[in-house]
């Protein structure tokens, strides 16, 4: 017996289909009996009737009928079905024979061929003996037929032939070959599915007929034999509401039959085919819950059917079956439009055929596991005359054997040594892996995440017990990251474990060195000691020793791993890792920090990294190093063993580069920043702890940004959350979870030790030249040099200021537009320590409102930080808002010599001017001098001498001063005329 | 009475599991993790149809061979998972609602505990004592 002997029989899974057999046709020489052939046998689509044909000869012999049984009085049946039954009425027996008889109506020898014809039925007729098959004429004929009635001759003739080939007229086809060839083939198709039908339905009340005869106490096994075979021929004739009926009978039947250890398997079996049809059925009527409830009933019904104990595996193996059989009758019925549920899908009834061909297994292992003497039994009693069984799930050596005892206990034994040692070779693990890959494709697409990493462990555990573990690493490497994320310890520790078995048993030293480092750490839940195990181990491979074998693998693996092993110390080179820590959850953390969030150029910078261990054992590291942003720092960073002794397995608790369990500890890094790197950012790209031996074998660990691995943003937020006070540690102890991170820092200038003072009288007024005194003194203790001085309007501000502002060194004089707003750069030398400069600035304000000036004063100066001279610059801003005033306000009015008010001047007739001078200024104003410059038209009549020259105006005071005018005339009488312009020169 | 029961945090981490001691704590580790399959699926459904029932109570998650697994969640999202032999016919829908209901007041005391940081493992006598309760006893 093969594997595939719990595979259900083809002829029970597929579709049934009524058998017309064809005879009389030469499809291999005649063309035409070709052509009629492919008509029939080519695109068979779902609108043709369900007719499965078969070409024959016309001498073929057909299946014997077994003479009819008058009486069951004494009849015992030997068991519930036959084997071949169900393929006789698939394949061998037909509904219908239909003769193919070229004959036209008009043929010349007529009565001769009628004769020949009548003579081909009579031998179909005659191999039919016994069975109710019907026979059909088809007489193919060169000519088209005229209309019914028409032709005279052809009815005669017609009825002629149906007496000789005693036939009914429905049993007698005409097929023209002309054009429309398989027109005329889809109606003799149907006319044949007709006769078909009714033969099914003759058969069917053929087999009730037998109920009458039969009694409860001997005829058991036919009650349910009967109701499968009417189950059967309804479906042969598509009645399926029927079929399912039948179908249903024959399963309540089958479970009331006696059961014995002797008939299980042959009782369940028929109970699984049953079971399969009624399921088959409901799927196609599309009521799959009916389906479900049967299936589920079924299995409640068998589970507990086991038989016989020393062949449990068997039982298991027929659960696995149905179980699957099941789940694929559900696929096919969802690829054909059924749509399933995250809940009920196919993969739970392929993860549960996994899981009892795991049990199979684990049972095969149990009951096949023989003394190697006892060989396969002779003779064979698996054997039997024909090669294949009787009735289904019988015993080979034992057939049509009904009654409660073995016959022969001396066989029984014999036969079942015989399956268990046939059961020892089967490839369970082939058999799980491939019921869970269905699952797993079936659960991807039901959205079921989780439940396909679980199966994918499972089959990874598969590959682990069949030996290939390559597989089983790959399978569970790509799940474990799942548990990892959503931090199911239990879970990933039982993955891991196994995963390290795979490793060492392949000689995988990066692989053996990552899982081991997970299992080791604070994401593992194994217990103490086998922490201290797998430690040790670690130690020894980073030393380049061969580890000691994982518990409980397979001996002759394990020996082959050894030399594996062996192997790998002599191979030099590949001897160093790394190992990404952010994917992983290693024993050793770290967290790396800047101890300010900026620095100043003239002090060092500080960096600390702490490293912890969670491990059982003392660990020594051999190297610690931090990479920067600014890599040239990196040599300041940097933590090495000088010892090159291996004495790693001996660490010594006081020592630096040893890691004690549970501590923290705290390594200080310091280094002087680069003068360019000022305003700049530097920041910790990764830290690498090298644990073993540059001279052995090396793991890099890498925590890129300098902290955290796969479950440490989880902690350091469940650690901020919490509420628990810190206990107090002791001196030079830290608690881990008060460290924080501090993964970059600014480089800043040095703070400038000098003084900007700003000395002027605010507010301003417009136009004027507004002077600001610079006071810069130094209280450098060194000489500060090369001080320049940026000052005027600080950039960034409405642009209209820019326009309105100007500045200069000079002021003796007025600015124009050519003078900047903002003057950088001013060289004001060097500056002793203690010494100061003073320099005066000018402001010219063209408009009122408020700006904001800024005095910026840049310099260099020389300093001394760990020992090392650099030029530090630093510079100082002092910013300053100034307001800006009108100083005065100007009227003028003419008014005549009597100072009345005019509202125009006459020609030739002398007027005054009259200035008004009114100051809004916070400060007195002199006026140095004022003067009219007269228009062309008009003329001054005395001296126009200034009235307020030296005059000084307080706050909101007014002078006035008049000259005496008057117009020329002019040519076109009245008209507007200018008059001249006013000019003041004044300061404060 | 229950076979196994979990506690399971909003981000789907185990707050606490407990189950028989007979059979394989490994197997229930795995049957309540992937039983969060179907508590995911359920609440994003809820979320769009029932958005306004206060219903807590996630009923049968997905029943396997041998066990019946029932889920529950509370407003913050935090699960619990009771798993049952599929043998125990006896016992109805609203025993089950009523562990589910004894388990959280209980959870909800260990919320309470002003010592207890949320998000960390349960471990409070009180708890495991009322969890005790629902649980099969063992022989």
């Amino acid at each position: 017996m093969s594997p595939a002997q719990w595979d259900l029989p083809p002829e029970l899974c597929c579709r049934p289909m009524a058998f017309v057999a064809l005879t009389g046709l030469d499809v291999v020489y005649n063309a035409i009996h070709r052509a009629i052939w492919d008509a029939f046998c080519t695109n068979r689509r779902a609108d043709r009737v369900p007719i499965s044909f078969k070409v024959l000869p016309g001498d073929h012999e057909y299946p014997k009928c077994r003479t009819k049984r008058t009486s069951y009085e004494w009849y015992i049946p030997k068991g519930i079905l036959k084997t071949g039954w169900m393929n006789k009425h698939l394949n061998l027996v037909p509904a219908l024979v239909v003769l193919f008889y070229e004959l036209d109506w008009d043929d010349p020898q007529w009565k001769e061929k009628q004769s020949e014809c009548a003579t081909k039925v009579e031998i179909v007729r005659t191999s039919l003996q016994g069975r109710n098959t019907k026979v059909a004429v088809v007489l193919i004929q060169k000519k088209t037929p005229l209309p019914p009635g028409e032709d005279l001759v052809a009815s005669e003739r017609a009825s002629a032939l149906c007496g000789a080939c005693d036939l009914s007229g429905k049993s007698l086809f005409v097929l023209p070959h002309t054009d429309h060839l398989v027109g005329y083939i889809i109606r003799l198709e149907n006319a044949f599915y007709e006769h078909a039908q009714t033969y099914y339905y003759n058969e069917i009340r053929r087999v009730k007929s037998h109920k009458e005869f039969l009694n409860k106490t001997t005829h058991q096994l036919l009650f349910v034999r009967h109701q499968f075979k009417m189950g059967f021929f309804s479906e042969l004739k598509q009645d399926t509401q029927n079929a399912l009926k039948y179908y249903r009978t024959a399963y309540s039947l089958v479970h009331e039959l006696r059961a014995h250890e002797t008939n299980m398997l042959e009782i369940k079996t028929m109970a699984g085919f049953i079971n399969y049809k009624i399921c088959r059925l409901c799927f196609q009527h599309n009521t799959p819950l009916d389906a479900i409830a049967q299936f589920r009933k079924h299995i409640d019904l068998c589970k507990k059917k086991i038989g016989s104990a020393e062949l449990a595996f068997e039982h298991t193996a027929w659960m696995s079956k149905q179980f699957q059989s099941f789940g694929d009758l559900f696929d096919e019925a969802i690829k054909l439009g059924l749509t399933a549920i995250q809940t009920q899908n196919p993969g739970f009834y392929y993860q549960q055929a996994a899981y009892y061909a795991q049990e199979r297994k684990q049972q095969a292992g149990q009951l096949c596991s023989h003394e190697p003497g006892v060989g396969y039994p002779a003779p064979d009693p698996l054997e039997t005359p024909t090669g294949a069984l009787d009735f289904y799930g019988q015993r080979p050596w034992r057939q049509g054997h009904q009654s409660i005892d073995p016959p022969d206990s001396e066989k029984e034994k014999q036969g079942i040594l015989a399956l268990q040692v046939k059961e020892r070779d089967v490839l369970h693990s082939e058999l799980i892996i491939a019921l869970l890959s269905n699952a797993v494709a079936q659960f991807k697409k039901y959205k079921c995440p989780r439940m396909k990493s679980h199966l994918m462990v499972q089959m990874g555990e598969e590959y682990y017990h069949a030996k290939d573990y390559t597989k089983a690493l790959k399978l569970l490497d790509y799940v474990m990251c799942d548990y990892r994320t959503e931090r199911w310890w239990s879970l990933l520790t039982s993955i891991l474990s196994t995963a390290l078995k795979c490793s060492y048993l392949m000689g995988q030293v990066k692989d053996y060195i990552t899982y081991s480092m997970e299992l080791v750490g604070r994401a593992s839940i194994l217990p103490e000691e086998q922490k201290s195990r797998i430690e040790k181990n670690l130690i020894k491979v980073l030393m380049n020793e061969v580890p000691e074998p994982e518990p409980d693998c397979d001996p002759a693996s394990v020996k082959m791993a050894q030399s594996l092993w062996s192997d790998r110390i002599s191979l030099a080179g590949n001897n160093e890792f790394t190992i990404e820590v952010q994917d992983y959850v290693p024993f050793v953390q770290c967290k790396a920090k800047f101890l300010y969030p900026s620095f100043h150029i003239d002090e060092p910078v500080q960096l600390h990294v702490y490293v912890r261990a969670d491990c059982p054992h003392p660990v020594r590291f051999s190297k610690l190093c931090v990479s920067l942003s600014n890599q040239e720092y990196n040599q300041y960073c940097l933590l090495e063993d000088a010892s090159k002794e291996q004495d790693i397995l001996e660490p010594s608790t006081q020592e630096n580069m040893c890691l004690v369990p549970g501590k923290t500890r705290k390594y200080c890094f310091k280094f002087v920043a680069k003068t360019e790197d000022v305003g700049k950012k530097i920041e910790i790209t990764s830290v690498g702890l090298m644990l073993g031996r540059e001279t052995a074998r090396y793991v890099y660990l890498n925590w890129r940004g300098g902290w955290g691995d796969a479950a440490s943003s989880h902690e350091t937020l469940q650690a901020s959350r919490s509420f628990k006070r810190r206990t107090r540690l002791p001196e030079q102890q830290l608690d881990w979870d008060t460290v924080t991170i501090q993964s970059s820092t600014m480089i800043i200038s040095r703070v400038p030790k000098i003084s900007v003072q700003l000395t002027h009288e605010p507010p301003a007024l417009t136009n004027e030249m507004y002077c600001m005194i610079v006071t810069i003194q130094s209280e450098e203790d060194t000489v500060a040099k090369d001080i320049k001085l940026t000052a005027g309007l600080k950039p960034g501000q409405d642009a209209n200021l820019t326009q309105s502002t100007q500045i200069t060194l000079n002021g003796s004089e007025v600015c124009d537009d050519s003078h900047p707003a903002l003057l950088p750069d001013i060289p004001l030398g060097d500056l002793q320590p203690g010494q100061k400069i003073v320099k005066p600035l000018y402001i010219h304000c063209v408009s009122t409102g408020s700006r904001i000036l800024l005095f910026h004063v840049a310099y260099s100066v020389s300093a001394t930080v760990e020992g090392k001279d650099i030029t530090c610059k630093c510079h100082k801003d002092e910013t300053v808002t100034l307001e800006t005033v009108v100083p005065f306000e100007v009227a003028m009015k003419f008014v005549s010599s009597k100072f009345e008010h005019l509202e125009r001047v006459f020609v030739d007739i002398p007027f005054l001017l009259m200035m008004d001078i009114l100051s809004a200024s916070p400060w007195p104003i002199e006026l140095v001098n004022s003067e009219v410059q007269l228009a062309s038209s008009m003329t001054a009549i005395d001296q126009p001498q200034s009235q307020v020259e030296g005059v000084t105006l307080q706050t909101s005071e007014c002078a006035s001063e008049c000259f005496l005018l008057k117009c020329p005339p002019v040519q076109n009488g009245t008209s507007t005329v200018a008059s001249g312009h006013y000019f003041i020169s004044w300061k404060r | 009475m229950a076979v196994c029961i979990a506690v399971i945090a909003k981000e789907n981490y185990p707050l606490y599991i407990r189950s028989v001691p007979t059979q394989g704590e490994l197997k229930f580790h795995y049957t309540v993790h992937t039983s969060l399959d179907v508590v995911e699926e359920k609440i994003s459904g809820v979320g769009k149809a029932l958005a306004d029932q206060r219903e807590l109570y996630l009923g049968l998650l997905y029943p396997t061979e041998d066990y019946k697994v029932y889920g529950y969640m509370t407003n913050s999202k935090v699960k619990f998972v009771i798993v049952v032999d599929s043998s125990n016919t006896s016992l109805r829908d609203n025993e089950i609602r009523s562990m589910f209901r004894k388990l959280h007041n209980s959870f909800t005391d260990v919320m309470c505990n002003p010592f207890y940081n949320p998000g960390d493992p349960i471990q409070s006598k009180a708890f495991d004592s009322i969890v005790s309760t629902m649980m099969v006893q063992a022989f």
